[in-house]
């Protein structure tokens, strides 16, 4: 009994939530892979419940034609046994090229009716780069003070229509979100384009889905769908500049910060960190996890990210930096101060 | 038979020296690198020899391969262009302002120089310096030709290892 209850909490903990699922859909484009797969799953095994019967019966029944001339070496079939084989064969292989042809078409009808929301009028333009091991996010403006840059979250404002705008600064990467859509490759000095829209609130957990490197695996990203206030609301908070520190712990935090290597990879706006090649830290501690979904955003675990990064992530370009164990903690408090 | 072992030995430690590569690297903070580097020779009493300061990661072939990473990302690239020079000096030459020795550029790059070159001491993690030392010196053909990638990515910086390496030469 006992040992059923793991696999059986864990089955549960698979149902509830579904933050990264094919079969649980959140919008049309991922409604519309959803119902192609449970078409295809389904006609596909009845055709193999009958595949397997028909193998079964010509495994199990008498053998009319050989039983008559057993020991002949070569056996010819009589001319109605080898008329009955034919049609037998010619009717499995055209039904097979109809029922091939039919999936064909549902296929591509799939790929078509997804693309349909690239017509939309009223979309936000997303602009990811991948990056080995992270996600850089941009929503793109033509108002430059509109502009929002995060990294490893992206929201999205449910029932609107969303372009990803994919591009790669490095290796191959493929943007996954499988309850919004499918895989599309994010590839060097090449802009692909993907259209995502959520018809429902809700987190929704993103992966690469193209071998990149050592910590592909620890490539992950957050899609929040929200109100369409919400979302104003956030993107407005996210064009502020960082916070200000004003008490004296959080200052020396921020102090530590730009006196160390910190600033060469990260920028923090309002501060003269700058960096360009990491993830963009204005507005920290709002986000949900932290190294690209690795881990909850807490602050214990920013601790030991910072203090050992390549214990947690091996190979990440993140810069084991010495710290003074004094200087640790009023960082890791500016840090998650960033809201 | 003991030559044979003896020789095994040696090709395994030179190809050991090139995959070395420290997957959890000692964040010791340096700020610099006491008297290791020597700008002069001559000395008061006689010129002494300087002592040899080796890059820890000297032919290592990932720690190359980082340097030139990094070599972008902290902007050395801003100045220094992929090596032949703009704002700041070029870095593929034979003689240096303030030597070319591995110490030499690892002191140029902590304590900066004269006429704008930043001191990045205490802010780049040591191990980091160590590893943009090297690709500056695999620039000039000063590591082991068996660590450095025979195509690079971006244009090759200089003529002269193209050269080099269709003709054959050892380093």
């Amino acid at each position: 009994m006992r040992r059923l209850i793991w696999p059986a909490a864990l089955l549960l903990s698979g149902c509830a939530g579904h933050q990264q699922s094919v079969v649980d859909p959140a919008g049309t484009q991922a409604d519309r892979i959803a119902q192609l797969f449970w078409f295809f799953f389904c006609l596909l095994a009845v055709i193999f419940v009958v595949v397997i019967c028909v193998m079964l019966v010509a495994l199990v029944r008498r053998h009319r034609g050989i039983e008559q001339e057993p020991l002949e070496r070569t056996h010819i079939p009589s001319p109605e046994t080898e008329h009955r084989l034919g049609r037998v064969v010619g009717t499995a292989s055209v039904l097979t090229v109809i029922i091939l042809l039919g999936l064909i078409v549902m296929s591509i009808a799939t790929g078509k009716a997804m693309s349909s929301l690239a017509q939309s009028k009223n979309g936000i333009a997303v602009e990811v780069t991948g990056n080995q091991w992270w996600w850089y996010v941009r929503y793109l403006n033509d108002d430059a003070s509109k502009i929002v840059i995060t990294a490893n979250e992206i929201h999205i404002p449910v029932g609107r229509p969303v372009m990803i705008r994919g591009l790669s600064n490095d290796v191959i990467h493929s943007f996954w979100v499988p309850n919004l859509h499918g895989k599309r490759d994010l590839i060097p000095s090449r802009v692909n384009v993907e259209w995502i829209q959520a018809d429902h609130p809700g987190r929704f957990r993103g992966q690469c889905a193209e071998f990149c490197g050592q910590q592909h695996a620890h490539m992950a990203l957050w899609v929040v769908a929200e109100s369409e206030q919400d979302f104003e609301h956030w993107a407005e908070a996210q064009r502020q500049p960082a916070v200000t520190p004003s008490d004296p712990v959080k200052q020396r935090g921020q102090q530590v910060f730009l006196n160390n290597a910190c600033v060469f990879c990260h920028a923090i706006t309002g501060t003269p960190a700058n960096g360009q090649v990491g993830p963009d830290l204005t507005h920290f501690g709002s986000r949900i996890s932290i190294a690209a979904g690795t881990l909850p955003n807490t602050k214990g675990n920013l601790g030991g990210w910072i203090s050992d990064p390549q214990n947690i992530k091996p190979g990440n370009h993140m810069a084991t930096v010495a710290l003074k164990s004094d200087d640790i903690d009023p960082l890791l408090d500016y840090l998650e101060s960033l809201k | 038979m003991r030559f044979v072992a003896l020789v095994a030995c040696a090709l395994l430690s030179v190809s050991c020296q090139r995959e070395k590569r420290d997957v959890r690297p000692e964040p010791a903070r340096v700020a610099v690198y006491r008297d290791a580097a020597r700008e002069s020779d001559l000395q008061p009493g006689g010129s002494q020899p300087a002592p040899v300061v080796s890059n820890p990661v000297h032919g290592a072939a990932y720690d190359i391969s980082e340097g030139g990473r990094l070599y972008t990302w902290y902007n050395c690239i801003g100045c220094h262009a992929g090596g032949g020079g703009g704002i700041g000096p070029p870095l593929i030459k034979q003689q240096w302002i303030y030597g070319g020795e591995p110490a030499n550029i690892f002191d140029t790059v902590v304590k900066g120089r004269p006429n704008g070159m930043p001191s990045w001491g205490g802010r780049i993690p040591e191990y980091q310096i160590w590893q943009i030392v090297a690709y500056v010196q695999s620039m000039n053909n000063k590591q082991p030709q068996s660590a450095t990638p025979v195509r690079q990515d971006i244009i090759e910086p200089n003529p002269q290892t193209i050269q080099n390496k269709v003709q054959g030469d050892t380093r």
